[in-house]
Formats: C-alpha cells, structure tokens, sequence
C-alpha cells in the first residue's frame, strides 16, 4: 500500500517539471514500471486520481508501461526476458541467473503538455 | 493549443535515492556497516536483532539499532534490553521507512556516533512489499522468514527476496512441529534470488548465530 506514497512523488516530480512551462497543463503522465518494483497497476491508478484531485494536475492521464524482467545468464551469455516473477532461470538454457538487466524500474517516462498556441494569443 | 512531449527518464523516488546515497556515503566514510532487515510482522527481527545485538556485544564490537513501527516504542524497550543504543521510528501509518526517516532520526541521537560503531541494524516496519522500493542507504538488506509463514513466501514476494542480499530462517527451532519443509524453502529462496547467502537461526536457542555473526564480521571487514 506504498502507492500513495509513489503517487505523491510523481505528483511533486511532474508539478517541478512543469512548472518550467508556464501556463501548460499536464495531459499525460508515462511511467516506466518494472514486474519487481512492487507497484501495483490499478492500485497506483486510484492512488492517482486521490492525489491529483484539486491539483494542477487533476484530470492529467497515467500511462503506465510494464516491463517485464530481464536476466543475464552467465552459463549461456544471452540477455532475455523471463516469464513471470517466480523462478530466476534463463529461459534459454535454465540455468539460474542472478544478474538483473530490467525489472526494478520505477520512473517517469514522459509527461504530454498542452500548450496555449502564442500565436493564436496574439489575434 | 499545442502539445509537447517533454522526455523526463526521471527515478520516481528520486529524491528517496539521493537521500539514501548521501546516507551510504556518510555511512562508509564513518566506517560502519548498514543493515536493513525487512520481514512480515511476526517473524521474529525483534528478537533476532535483540539476540544479535547481545552477541556482538560480548564479542565487544558497538552495535545500535533504528527500529521501525507504525505506533508504540515496545520494540525499542525490547533492544534496548541488549544494551546497545536504540531509537524508534514511529511511521504513524506510513508502511515503509524512508531515507529522509533514518537522517531525521540520526540526528541529534546523542548516545550515538557514527564514526564509533562497527554495525547500524535498522529494523524496518513489518511488510514484505513496500520497504523494496526505498533505499535506506543501507549496505545489506536481509529479508527474513520463519519456518512458521510457507515456504512458498519468497515466491509470493519476489519483489523483496530478489532484492535483498542476505536471507535468514527464523524459529528453526520449531521448525519440525510446524511441519517445515527446509529443502523446498532453501530452493524457492534460490529461485528468486540465485547464490544469495542464507543463514537458518534460532534466537531462542542460538542456533545458526555463530555463522551469521562471523558474516557480519565479514562484511565489516578489520576492525
């Protein structure tokens, strides 16, 4: 239950960014989020809505990308990609791998502005 | 309007991390050795930590301990019955303890400096997924299981078994009457976490804490 907490990171995180845009609003949020980072789906999407709500971030979207894990294998020299989280084998050889390539991502990919046009502002 | 794209590649707990490496560093330069043991309520870190805290006591090396909870200070009355220096972090709620907890809670912790401890234990709040994603600065993080929970627990949590680099067995000393299959519980803990060191102990009755302290003495290295 650690998604409020990452919601509220992202919040400050993405309000930081903007803020170098003036006058832009947040449309979209994308994150990076990897099988280990003990970050569930639908949980961080109701903790998004909580902690955007009646802030200049209220109504922008979470994108969220998950990446599955991907072990180096010692034994046979290939990076590849394991199915599910439960057993740390090289799915081309099976011997166990240890050495982590991708799975504990937790960050902000991107953020989508809008934009007021300056031209148009000027007519 | 106009839409812009702004690539961010940003940690989400970012500041978290920074926090945790600037621990790490003032941890390393003082020459003390970081632990961050994480487990479920109930399996046992108090008494494990308090019977560790004893052990290296009578071995002479200084020991102290942070020690998370959402409320009370019980755990730390309980170690602090070891005689080495503890301090509670009370959460209020929050179900990990973070970077910015551990620094607030070091300061001003007048019986303690950092420069004349050999080992800092921090016992995290009871909770098998939260504290995976929050760096104490910590140099070891060991996750905990007792013969009394499954042996099927590190697959259920493999976010926080792939994440530690110690794993220890608690209670092995009802280990038979709770039907615990060690084998099956040593494999699955390799499955999530190939080669990781495991140790199985008993704080009851001291068993298997002769190999974990001479780990601990390993990873601190010459005094």
């Amino acid at each position: 239950m650690h998604e409020l907490s990452i919601a509220a990171s992202i919040v400050e995180s993405v309000t930081e960014s903007a803020s170098a845009y003036p006058g832009a609003r947040v449309k979209e949020v994308r994150l990076r989020v990897g099988a280990l980072a003990s970050v569930i789906e639908d949980s961080l999407q109701f903790c998004w809505e909580l902690a955007t709500e009646d802030s200049p971030l209220a109504g922008a979207a979470l994108v969220i990308h998950m990446l599955p894990v991907i072990v180096h294998c010692d034994a046979c020299g290939a990076d590849a990609e394991i199915a599910g989280v439960q057993s740390f084998r090289c799915p081309r050889c099976g011997e166990l791998a240890a050495d982590l390539r991708q799975g504990r991502e937790l960050e902000i990919e991107s953020i989508e502005l809008e934009e007021p046009d300056p031209v148009e502002e000027q007519v | 309007m106009t839409t812009r794209i702004v690539e961010l590649r940003r940690g989400i707990l970012k500041k978290n991390d920074e926090l945790a490496a600037g621990l790490r560093n003032r941890f390393t330069s003082a020459g003390v050795l970081v632990l961050n043991l994480v487990s479920s309520p109930g399996t046992g870190k108090t008494a494990f930590l308090e019977r560790t805290l004893r052990e290296l006591r009578a071995r002479g090396a200084h020991a102290a301990a942070l020690v998370g909870d959402l409320e009370t200070d019980n755990d730390a009355r309980r170690l602090a019955a070891s005689g080495a220096p503890v301090r509670q972090i009370n959460t209020h709620g929050i179900c990990h303890l973070d970077a910015e907890m551990i620094a607030k809670h070091l300061e001003g912790w007048e019986e303690v400096s950092l420069a004349g401890l050999n080992y800092l234990f921090i016992e995290n709040v009871g909770n098998l997924v939260c504290p995976s994603s929050y760096d104490l600065g910590e140099r070891i993080r060991v996750a905990l299981l007792s013969v009394t929970e499954g042996e099927d627990k590190p697959l259920k949590y493999p976010g926080l078994f792939n994440s530690a680099d110690a794993a220890v067995i608690t209670k092995i000393d009802i280990a038979e009457p709770c039907g615990f299959d060690r084998e099956l519980a040593l494999h699955n803990i390799n499955e999530i976490r190939p080669g990781i060191r495991i140790f199985e102990t008993s704080a009851k009755t001291g068993a298997g804490m002769d190999a974990w302290l001479a780990y601990l003495a390993e990873q601190a290295g010459p005094a």
